[in-house]
């Protein structure tokens, strides 16, 4: 089966909803497609304790015109159409233009123990929270870098958890300059306050890290190195997250040239959006984390570009650049420092899919190498996880990927080989 | 919002709120949600869909990420095949 959309925008959190909603304000015939059962990506996600965010139900509400395509996974790319998974088999959908709205994931650094059950990333226990795991009278140390933290840790209390605290691996200096430039932001500032207020008692450190997780088969207790020395504290969960990294491989797939100057690739886009494919766009996350008030501007530009409307994208450009800044700031202040990266021994696993230990990896150069060796990166998770961990950590960069984009059942294979047999036969 | 779904997780019957994910479900009763290939216990770790930690056996159906399905009236989960 074969859907064609004008504009197909990949990805339904703030930047994909203000992209598919701006292109069919125009008129175009739009499809909006995400994996997850229903629209809002990470941050908008649903919480089955409370209504959605205002701006949330907003954004969604305002989607006249526009397919939701819900539980659709894209799996591949074939002659300038995308090959989807769905519950009932898979589809084929062709477009005119393609917004990626692909968002971000949480980076996740290994350290002792964090394979234990009840070791989850920050925003990763967020996720599940909101989407009915039980954490009412559970012990939560929450861990990591960023603002992330908070919303994590607010989400977490509403929903009953105890919070035994709070641990920020920068520095006191670098959060209070963060802080002090909060000021030229009055939004971010307000819900900084609202965060803390919602988080009153809770004990907030800087300069801490969680070193390792102990337990024998679930999670015990976690042992801290903070700024007055190590301790051992008791917790049912660690939920912990060093920041954001950018969902690149559907760019990757398609061709779309990278910008590697960081650890993480992100999408390289011009200023109006457009990717070094034609007809393809990328707003939001992807390129580059700048949080949610970028992916809501840059949704609305890459929406009026892919619906060709130039003019209206460049008006809101002053706007966009201003709220880069922002992630840029975030960036500079919260970065993971050398002890986070020094935490895992030889012993720890670093692939997770393949239970591959750090150690086996020394001496190789390359992800490809190490993959081909070790196995390391050849799991399921097709090496988002370690692949990502070990260019944090500065050993190489995680190697390219390849079809399927995400682990497919058979017949979306077949599917595949297919259509990719007949359009080889029709261009002999 | 206040309606429940209810499945069974290792033949034991769970109650979760609508729009729970079956990873929610299944926290009800273990965290030992999938065996890793060097047989420790596993748990979602990204919440997201990402990590492939979360996979259950779902209708006799193997390897579904349990954080992305929605749970469902008399769904049979299984963790830790």
């Amino acid at each position: 089966m074969t859907e064609r959309y004008d504009v197909l925008v990949v990805g339904a959190g703030p930047a994909g909803l203000a992209a598919a909603g701006t292109a069919a304000a125009h008129g175009a015939r739009v499809g909006l497609l995400d994996a997850q059962p229903r629209a809002g990506g990470q941050v908008w996600r649903h919480d089955v304790r409370k209504n959605a965010p205002r701006a949330a139900r907003e954004a969604i509400a305002a989607l006249h015109g526009v397919t939701l395509l819900a539980q659709h996974s894209v799996i591949a790319s074939e002659d300038g159409a995308l090959r989807v998974e769905i519950p009932q088999g898979s589809t084929l959908l062709t477009y005119g233009a393609l917004v990626l709205a692909t968002g971000a994931r949480e980076l996740l650094l290994p350290f002792p123990g964090w394979t234990l059950p009840g070791v989850s990333g920050a925003g990763g226990l967020q996720a599940l929270t909101k989407q009915g795991w039980p954490v009412a009278g559970k012990r939560v140390v929450v861990a990591g870098s960023g603002p992330l933290l908070l919303a994590a840790a607010a989400t977490l209390r509403a929903h009953g958890a105890k919070l035994v605290g709070i641990h920020e691996q920068a520095s006191a200096e670098s959060v209070h300059a963060f802080a002090r430039q909060l000021l030229h932001w009055p939004a971010r500032a307000t819900q900084a306050a609202l965060l803390r207020a919602k988080l009153a008692g809770v004990p907030y450190r800087f300069g801490s890290v969680v070193r390792q997780a102990h337990g024998e088969d679930a999670l015990r207790l976690v042992e801290i190195d903070g700024a007055h020395g190590t301790s051992l504290v008791d917790c049912d969960l660690l939920a912990v997250g060093y920041g954001l990294v950018p969902n690149v491989e559907l760019a990757q797939l398609l061709g779309c040239a990278l910008d590697h100057g960081h650890p993480h690739p992100h999408v390289q886009v011009d200023e109006l959006l457009r990717t070094s494919v034609p007809a393809i766009l990328a707003a939001g996350e992807a390129c580059g984390i700048g949080g949610l008030a970028v992916a809501r501007i840059e949704g609305a530009i890459a929406g009026h570009m892919a619906a060709g409307h130039q003019d209206d994208a460049r008006a809101l450009l002053p706007e966009r650049d201003r709220a880069r800044r922002f992630g840029a700031l975030l960036a500079r202040h919260f970065a993971p420092g050398a002890r986070v990266h020094a935490l895992a021994t030889p012993q720890t696993l670093i692939c997770r899919c393949e239970d591959v230990p750090l150690g086996a990896l020394d001496g190789y150069a390359d992800a490809r190498d190490a993959k081909l060796a070790t196995r390391c990166g050849m799991g399921a998770c097709q090496g988002r996880i370690c692949g990502t961990a070990l260019a944090e950590l500065g050993r190489f960069p995680r190697g390219a990927g390849r079809p399927p984009l995400f682990p497919a059942r058979l017949a979306t294979l077949a599917g595949l080989a297919l259509s990719s047999s007949d359009a080889s036969r029709s261009s002999t | 919002m206040s309606a429940s779904v209810r499945l069974q997780v290792n033949g034991q019957p769970v109650d979760v709120p609508d729009g729970a994910t079956v990873a929610a479900a299944v926290a009800h009763w273990t965290l030992h949600f999938r065996t890793s290939v060097s047989g420790e216990a596993r748990a979602p770790l990204c919440g997201m869909g990402v990590c492939f930690e979360c996979r259950v056996r779902i209708d006799g159906v193997a390897h579904q990420r349990a954080c992305m399905t929605p749970a469902r009236d008399g769904m049979q989960v299984d963790s830790h095949d």
